[in-house]
């Protein structure tokens, strides 16, 4: 085990593509800080339309804190500090004119743990489009908690028991009732980070399934600390390392033919 | 002597050790309960007196004359209220024991019956119009409280005569003493009287002082609980203010009645005796109590909740209103029947701004003169008559009754919402 953090070059570029062309989010020369620390050094990294970008790296290299940026939920850290360009569809995230609650109408989010709300299943994929005013009436409703379940891949299981607890339901229902509540709200882009890092391998398999068909109508970042899954799921890849974005390329490039050191010892084992 | 020796040697000690300090817990247990037994039986049996009481049936006439009714006089609440009752009293008596002649055994005599005798008699004639002109009336009415107490408890007491004593004999004899359920004791106010007292005003009062409380520190409580937890920054400030409000948590109770006397009463000219104020002075009390509650509360909210709800594009506001405060709601709610349970049992602060008077009219308001459970208690304490020692005890009863319901309810409520994440 080399685990030894090696002293990253400050002026390092990412290795790779981390551009390209009419992207759907475009961050540049990103720095976060939690207090007086740093937690991302001058990330630069581009999202595509209908694409899934997967995230890697090792524990505390600063995934989450990225993907958090890009609908300001790091706002709710009284300690974070964000600066950098920021867009998406060009229009400066962190810009005073961006409302947050209408950005994260924008991007939503699913969270490593399943976190339905303690209602029940009907009013957790509601409760987004009721506070946006989505629906105009009750039959509008049904149909978009309907139609967000059918696509969470839910509804089968689900449909005769809306009415009860959304946390009565398994651990990978519950992950999917919150991937529900996050489309129903009909977003642009999706974050999620480590969705299945708490479920069984045939939950993950149906969320994975599930990834790949909402790539059809809204871009995806995904953090994940399974290489298979990554490879499996997304388009493209970005490793990230001590806060930096060491290297972005095309998914099964990384994984077979990564150009960065630090990068291929991360997916070779060596350490991570 | 290998390791496993050297272990099972150490394993012996550890378990007596764990032995010993088993039986101390135990220990320490029983004799908890074995103080809370004496007390509850000392309580219980002093208390149990005072849920009877004696009485004895007289014959009262009915006919206008000796009800003192004038032959033309119309029947109305008026004048039934304003006839002669101890006179009529004092002559059924008479007729009683006709042989009772001289002045002092007279006097004897009517000091069987109970002074407030006349208005319970009063009240049921009032109630009862139709028996006039009609046949006398065979009534149970209450007795004076020696007999009372000589008749259910104590022969012994010197304070019934010899006299006094025959005469009860002779009542026994024709079937006109019994005891019965004490329903004063739950219908009527503080009275000179133990026979005729109850704790109707206090408990009233108490109401009426809890209402406000209650009314006054669950919004301020829960919006300065919330407004601490979800949108103070972290600074010296707020640091300061929570140090603080423990602070005030430990403050000895006495020294909000005396605030309350300066602020309430003193400054702002609010009525002396009043729930409203009495009210006041216990929000000063129960607030730190509710707050440090409702903080606990809202802060064992998962944060994933919140971050579900932000995710989804709830502004901080929306978070608060359709999770936070609903989800801690219920533990908001347990502190909060925890210090009203707390206010209930408070005394020192309520004598410092005069809930502490002698008062006969059940309050029917925050702002009339009104006295509360536990100061009832204080004030017949102090009363010399036996029966009013009974009647402390069963307060006291009545009391921990209130205490322990509510407590009760506080466990139920956190025990039925308690929810795991
Ligand atoms: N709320 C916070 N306050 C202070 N520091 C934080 C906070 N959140 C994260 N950090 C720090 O920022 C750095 C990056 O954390 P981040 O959660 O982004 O890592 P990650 O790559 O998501 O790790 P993991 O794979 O374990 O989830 C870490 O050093 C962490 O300690
Ligand atoms: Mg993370």
């Amino acid at each position: 085990m080399n685990a030894q953090p090696q002293a990253l070059d400050p002026a390092q570029e990412t290795v790779g593509t981390p551009f390209i062309d009419d992207p759907k989010i475009s961050t540049r020369h990103v720095d976060v800080w939690y207090g007086d620390k740093q937690a991302i050094f001058d990330a630069s990294l581009d999202v595509g339309n209908n694409e899934v970008v997967a995230l890697i790296g090792p524990s505390g290299c600063g995934k989450s804190t990225w993907l958090r940026c890009l609908n300001r939920m790091n706002d709710t850290i009284d300690i974070c500090r964000v600066e950098g360009e920021l867009k998406l569809d060009g229009e400066d995230i962190y810009d005073r004119a961006m409302d947050p609650v209408l950005l994260r109408a924008r991007v939503g989010m699913v969270f490593q743990k399943p976190n339905p709300f303690p209602k029940s299943i009907y009013d957790n994929v509601a409760y987004g489009p009721r506070l946006h005013g989505l629906a105009r009436n009750r039959a509008d409703m049904d149909e978009i908690v309907e139609t967000s379940l059918r696509r969470a891949g839910l509804w089968d299981e689900v449909k005769d028991r809306l009415d009860a607890p959304g946390t009565g339901l398994s651990g990978g229902q519950q992950q999917r009732l919150c991937i529900a509540r996050t489309i129903a709200v009909g977003p642009e882009v999706i974050l999620m980070d480590e969705p299945a890092s708490a479920l069984d391998p045939i939950a993950t398999a149906i969320i994975e399934e599930l990834i790949d068909e909402l790539r059809e109508n809204y871009s995806i970042v995904i953090v994940t600390h399974s290489m298979q899954q990554a490879a499996r799921v997304s388009q493209r890849t970005a490793y990230f390392h001590m806060g930096r974005i060491i290297e972005v390329g095309d998914t099964k490039q990384i994984f077979t033919n990564p150009r960065h050191q630090l990068t291929e010892n991360y997916i070779t084992g060596k350490f991570g | 002597m290998n390791n496993t020796d050297i272990v099972r040697q150490s394993l012996k000690r550890r378990y007596r050790k764990e032995r010993r300090f088993r039986a101390y817990g135990m220990i320490a247990v029983a004799t908890g309960f074995l103080f809370l037994g004496f007390l509850l039986t000392d309580i219980v049996t002093k208390a149990l007196p005072a849920f009877s009481l004696t009485e004895l049936r007289l014959d009262i006439p009915m006919d206008r004359e000796s009800l003192g009714l004038a032959e033309d006089a119309e029947i109305s609440e008026d004048t039934l209220r304003a006839l002669p009752y101890s006179q009529i009293i004092k002559k059924s008596l008479r007729s009683l024991f006709p042989d009772i002649r001289k002045r002092k055994q007279k006097k004897l005599l009517y000091k069987l019956i109970s002074s407030g005798a006349e208005f319970d008699l009063r009240d049921r004639l009032v109630a009862h119009p139709e028996w006039i002109d009609g046949p006398p009336q065979s009534l149970w009415l209450t007795a004076d409280d020696d007999v009372d107490t000589w008749y259910k408890l104590d022969t012994q007491v010197s304070r019934i005569k010899p006299l006094q004593a025959e005469l009860i004999q002779a009542l026994e004899t024709q079937d006109r003493i019994r005891t019965a359920f004490n329903t004063h004791f739950f219908t009527r106010s503080d009275s000179r009287e133990p026979e005729m007292a109850g704790i109707r005003g206090a408990l009233a009062g108490s109401f009426w002082t809890l209402l406000v409380t209650f009314v006054i520190t669950l919004p301020i409580g829960v919006a300065a609980a919330l407004y601490l937890e979800e949108f103070a920054p972290q600074n010296r400030l707020t640091d300061f203010i929570e140090v603080n409000i423990n602070n005030l948590a430990a403050v000895p109770s006495i020294v909000f009645g005396l605030l309350g006397l300066a602020i309430f009463i003193n400054f702002f000219g609010m009525p002396r005796s009043a729930p409203l104020v009495g009210g006041l002075v216990l929000t000063l009390m129960t607030l730190p109590t509710i707050i440090i509650s409702a903080r606990a509360a809202i802060k064992s909210i998962p944060p994933s909740i919140k971050e579900a709800a932000y995710g989804l594009g709830a502004s901080k506001m929306q978070v608060v209103f359709h999770h936070v405060l609903p989800l801690s709601m219920p533990g908001i709610l347990t502190g909060s029947i925890i210090g009203m349970a707390q206010a209930l049992g408070e005394t020192a602060p309520l004598l410092m701004i005069g809930m502490v008077a002698f008062i006969v009219e059940i309050p029917e308001g925050v702002l009339d003169s009104a006295t509360v459970l536990p100061v009832q208690i204080y004030l017949w304490s102090d009363s010399p008559e036996r029966a009013f020692s009974a009647l402390t005890a069963a307060t006291i009863l009545v009391l921990l009754g209130f205490l322990a319901t509510m407590n009760a309810l506080a466990i139920f409520l956190r025990k039925h919402f308690e929810r795991r994440w």
